[in-house]
């Protein structure tokens, strides 16, 4: 009894300690921001129904592909990355893919008011003759919100049903963040060269992408590789959802995608960032239920070395 | 020379060059512990166990680890934690064992100082394990080092900068200690080396220490009685087993040791598998940036007592304050002037309150230690280091009076 | 009865405790295998139309050397060679199978020669003097081309391996 009792001070401290500096401690240092399920109530839904015809004709006649690839669709990218980079600060983003992983609002008001969309009016004010390089369509002369929505409904129309993780991560972060881990560069996945020659060259061309983008961000992004232990799994879905609920002032846009989106992205920077988390899932019970086995035989051979001794 | 025997088995033969007998008479089967204990005495394995898996596991992770500033983190992060096959149990294994032997550490100490432990013949003990404290410290601080993160470099940066001793400006002592103007690649290689040879060879030396320290007054008990050990064991031996106030150590007490490890196991693979974010910071798996600190910079949970200590007052005072910590309970022997080697609670009231006004304190100090320095936190941390010190200018007056019991 | 239990028990614990203890040198064991990406870069590729005749070329596999000689008309024909076309090769790896030093080409004479205790090979890798026990090891290729993959099996080398020509 006594031992139980002893037992109980000792847990007990041990365990107010343990909340004072993990749980009490970090409420007191991180503002706690609640997300908007990545519902972007904010932005407007114009309420109308596109048609992915002739969003395809209107998709070419406003001219998207002057900047942007669809390599699904054998458009390919009118610059290559470093050049592109040269001339917007950042690698316009390939749309084969956007369809799937971005919200249809957000998209909506992208191509309308791309400052707006991506959240990073405070960079880009038109009055202080600071316009986001990707121009706003200020459709055809027809119905505006009716052209847009036929766009949104193209991009939907050719995006594959399902996006692998990997390609999600690539897409929506890998133009401005590395992930050295996973050999990825801002222009794209590190080859093996054969010659010391090629190699340089190579590093040559993600350094000069990585000076413009970081004229154009004001820092280089970070290298994403362990994000998903250095941060919470919460910051992480809050912040991609709104950077700036998170780091006011921050120059990394809101990237719009869906939650399923952000899921994947998650799920790829788990795979990276922390792939021993299956093995510890898989071996923990076992090394548990080892200790445990142990522990009843170790009390059993204790009490039958103390029965003659009371 | 002496005269040698033909031995009709290994053990004799062993046993006429070595002692062997002898050797696990003295060391096992008859060195006496009391009997009236309970599971707090089994701390002490605990803590060598610890050191062990410690041990152990640091092995693993040496064999992939870079002293590098350039390749640290990777080598760890990467290497370790993603290549090499079960490099992420040792290291999870390495982090939560560093940061659980602390809490372990002062359920010890405590331990002692609620049975006194340190009285009366056991100064030698006291003395040895704070020694033990002191180097297991900077054994953890050293191994903090190493992933390179940016915890790493801020703890190194803040912690190297004390020794400027504030106003006495030895930044040369600084930088002497860095092998740098910021902690750099010379720093990180001579933290290495602190951290895998130097530091545990102390410990393990000091281990010894402790542990001969413990012959001679023996183990205390629960009640504080004390006994004459030689008429025991002889009672013990004689088979009065039931009578007799001691037990040996192999294999009485291991055997109830070897449980509370169970247990112990049981907790700290828990921690390892699914609860480790305590030990390994997040912050640090962000690279060492020497431009930019990150927004809030603590030590690990058990420095954060002595951290606080320093925090709420001006720099020199501070510092002052904060070695007057660190050496504090290395006094406790000389400073409890009690006539008594009794538990707390039979010593009276004013030591009883005297001990959990301390542990309560402690934790105080703990947890103001890692939330961010703003009020009220800063009056409360201030008002808690300030009876931290008080405490040990009581001790003495309040002990002074204590009755014989 | 109670010693018999007290004995039983201490052994149940200890034989948990062992196999406890074989768990964790199996993680052990692993933690000591080549790494994943030093597995990965287990591949090389060497492109043969550029060799000379009696010349050997060294090129590096899995820390390796290499040998590659083109073998000119005179040389004997063997079943050790690579064939590309009318052409034919020894490719092995160059270590002397003796105890591992780098056997020197000497093109005058037409063989190698290990300057660590004296052992001689042909040209086609087969040991001619001195104390080595077996020809130079043809290591695992594939032909693509003109080029070879070392690391990889292809039919080539299966047939040799099974013919029991090379270790
Ligand atoms: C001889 C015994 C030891 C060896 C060979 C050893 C070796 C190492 C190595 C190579 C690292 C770097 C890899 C890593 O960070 O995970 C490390 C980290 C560390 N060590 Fe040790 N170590 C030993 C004992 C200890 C002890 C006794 C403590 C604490 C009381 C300790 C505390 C730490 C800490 C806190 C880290 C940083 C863990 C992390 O953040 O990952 N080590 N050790
Ligand atoms: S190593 Fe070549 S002959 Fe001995």
């Amino acid at each position: 009894m006594r031992e139980f009792k002893i037992l109980a001070v000792v847990v007990f401290f041990s365990l107010v300690t343990y909340w004072g500096v993990e749980p009490f401690a970090h409420s007191q240092m991180h503002k706690h921001v609640e997300g908007d399920n990545f519902q972007y109530s904010d932005l407007e839904d114009s309420g109308k129904v596109g048609d992915a015809q002739r969003g395809a004709n209107t998709f070419m006649s406003a001219g998207c592909i002057g900047c942007h690839s669809v390599e699904s669709q054998g458009m390919a990218a009118p610059m290559d990355p470093v050049m592109a980079a040269g001339a917007y600060g950042v690698n316009p983003p390939d749309l084969s893919t956007a369809g799937a992983l971005y919200d249809e609002k957000f998209l909506a008001e992208l191509i309308k008011n791309p400052a707006h969309a991506l959240n990073v009016e405070h960079k880009f004010d038109p009055a202080k003759g600071k316009v986001h390089p990707m121009p706003g369509f200020y459709g055809l002369g027809g119905d505006r919100d009716q052209e847009v929505a036929d766009i949104v409904a193209y991009l939907k129309s050719i995006a594959p049903a399902e996006v692998e993780p990997k390609q999600a991560f690539q897409d929506a972060c890998g133009r401005c963040h590395e992930m050295r881990y996973a050999d990825w560069t801002q222009i794209g996945e590190t080859p093996k060269f054969d010659s010391k020659q090629e190699s340089l060259k190579h590093q040559l061309k993600v350094a000069n992408y990585q000076d413009k983008l970081k004229d154009y961000m004001g820092k280089t992004p970070p290298d994403l590789s362990m994000m998903i232990r250095s941060r919470s799994e919460h910051f992480l879905s809050t912040f991609i959802e709104d950077p700036q609920s998170q780091l006011p002032g921050t120059s990394m846009p809101r990237v719009g995608l869906t939650e399923e989106g952000k899921d994947k992205v998650l799920a790829y920077m788990t795979e990276i960032g922390d792939p021993s988390k299956e093995k510890r899932e898989a071996v923990g019970p076992w090394v548990i239920g080892f200790f445990v086995l142990f522990t009843i035989l170790a009390y059993f051979w204790k009490k039958s070395m103390w029965r003659d001794l009371h | 020379m002496a005269k040698f025997e033909k031995a009709n088995s290994v053990e004799e033969w062993l046993d006429q060059r070595l002692a062997i007998n002898k050797v696990k008479k003295v060391m096992a089967y008859e060195y006496w512990i009391p009997k009236d204990i309970n599971f707090l005495w089994a701390m002490g394995m605990i803590l060598a166990m610890t050191f062990g898996v410690l041990t152990i596991s640091g092995i693993f992770l040496l064999m992939y680890y870079k002293p590098d500033v350039n390749l640290a983190f990777d080598s760890v992060n990467y290497t370790i934690m993603s290549e090499v096959g079960y490099g992420w149990l040792w290291r999870h294994m390495h982090g939560v064992a560093a940061s659980l032997v602390f809490l372990i550490i002062y359920i010890h100490m405590f331990t002692g100082i609620y049975y006194g432990s340190y009285k009366k013949g056991r100064e030698m003990i006291w003395l040895s394990g704070m020694l033990l404290f002191v180097t297991f410290s900077a054994e953890a601080f050293s191994g903090y080092m190493l992933p390179w993160g940016q915890m790493s470099y801020w703890a190194g940066m803040v912690i190297t900068n004390l020794f400027s001793a504030g106003s006495l400006e030895l930044n040369g002592l600084v930088e002497w200690i860095r092998g740098d103007y910021v902690p750099g690649d010379a720093f990180l290689t001579r933290f290495f080396m602190l951290h895998v040879l130097l530091l545990p060879l102390v410990i393990m030396g000091v281990i010894g220490l402790h542990f001969a320290s413990l012959r001679i007054p023996h183990v205390n008990n629960q009640e504080g009685e004390d006994f004459d050990f030689d008429e025991e064991a002889e009672k013990y031996k004689a088979g009065k087993k039931k009578e007799s106030k001691v037990i040996p150590f192999q294999p009485v007490f291991l055997s109830k040791d070897v449980f509370v490890m169970g247990v112990f196991m049981i907790f700290y693979f828990y921690l390892v598998f699914y609860h480790y974010q305590f030990a390994l910071d997040p912050v640090n798996f962000d690279p060492a940036d020497g431009l930019k600190t990150p927004a809030h910079i603590y030590p690990e949970w058990y420095f954060l007592w002595s951290y606080e200590i320093l925090r709420p007052f001006s720099k020199d005072i501070g510092l002052v304050a904060f070695g007057f910590a660190q050496v504090a309970f290395f006094l406790l022997p000389f400073l409890d002037k009690s006539p008594n080697t009794k538990p707390a609670h039979k010593r009276g009231k004013a030591f009883v309150a005297w001990f959990w006004i301390m542990i309560v304190d402690m934790i105080v100090l703990t947890v103001m230690g890692k939330v961010p320095p703003v009020s009220p936190f800063n009056e409360i941390g201030l008002v808690a280091a300030l009876v931290f010190i008080g405490l040990f200018v009581a001790l003495p007056i309040i002990t002074k009076k204590e009755k014989a019991v | 009865m109670n010693e018999e239990r007290r004995d039983f028990l201490g052994k149940a614990l200890g034989g948990v405790a062992g196999i406890g203890g074989i768990a964790a040198l199996y993680a052990a064991k692993r933690s000591w295998d080549p790494l994943p990406s030093v597995k990965a870069a287990g591949f090389t590729t060497i492109d043969l139309s550029a060799a000379e005749e009696n010349v050997l070329h060294v090129d590096k596999w899995r820390g390796k050397p290499i040998f590659v000689l083109k073998k000119s008309a005179d040389m004997e024909p063997n079943d050790r060679d690579i064939v590309i076309g009318e052409d034919r090769f020894h490719v092995s790896i160059g270590l002397c199978t003796h105890l591992g030093c780098i056997p020197a080409y000497l093109p005058g004479e037409e063989k190698f020669k290990c300057a660590c205790h004296g052992g001689e090979f042909d040209t086609s890798g087969q040991q001619t003097f001195g104390p080595p026990p077996s020809p130079l090891v043809v290591p695992p290729f594939k032909i693509d081309g003109t080029k070879v993959v070392l690391g990889e099996a292809g039919p080539e080398y299966e047939q040799m391996k099974s013919a029991g020509i090379t270790a």
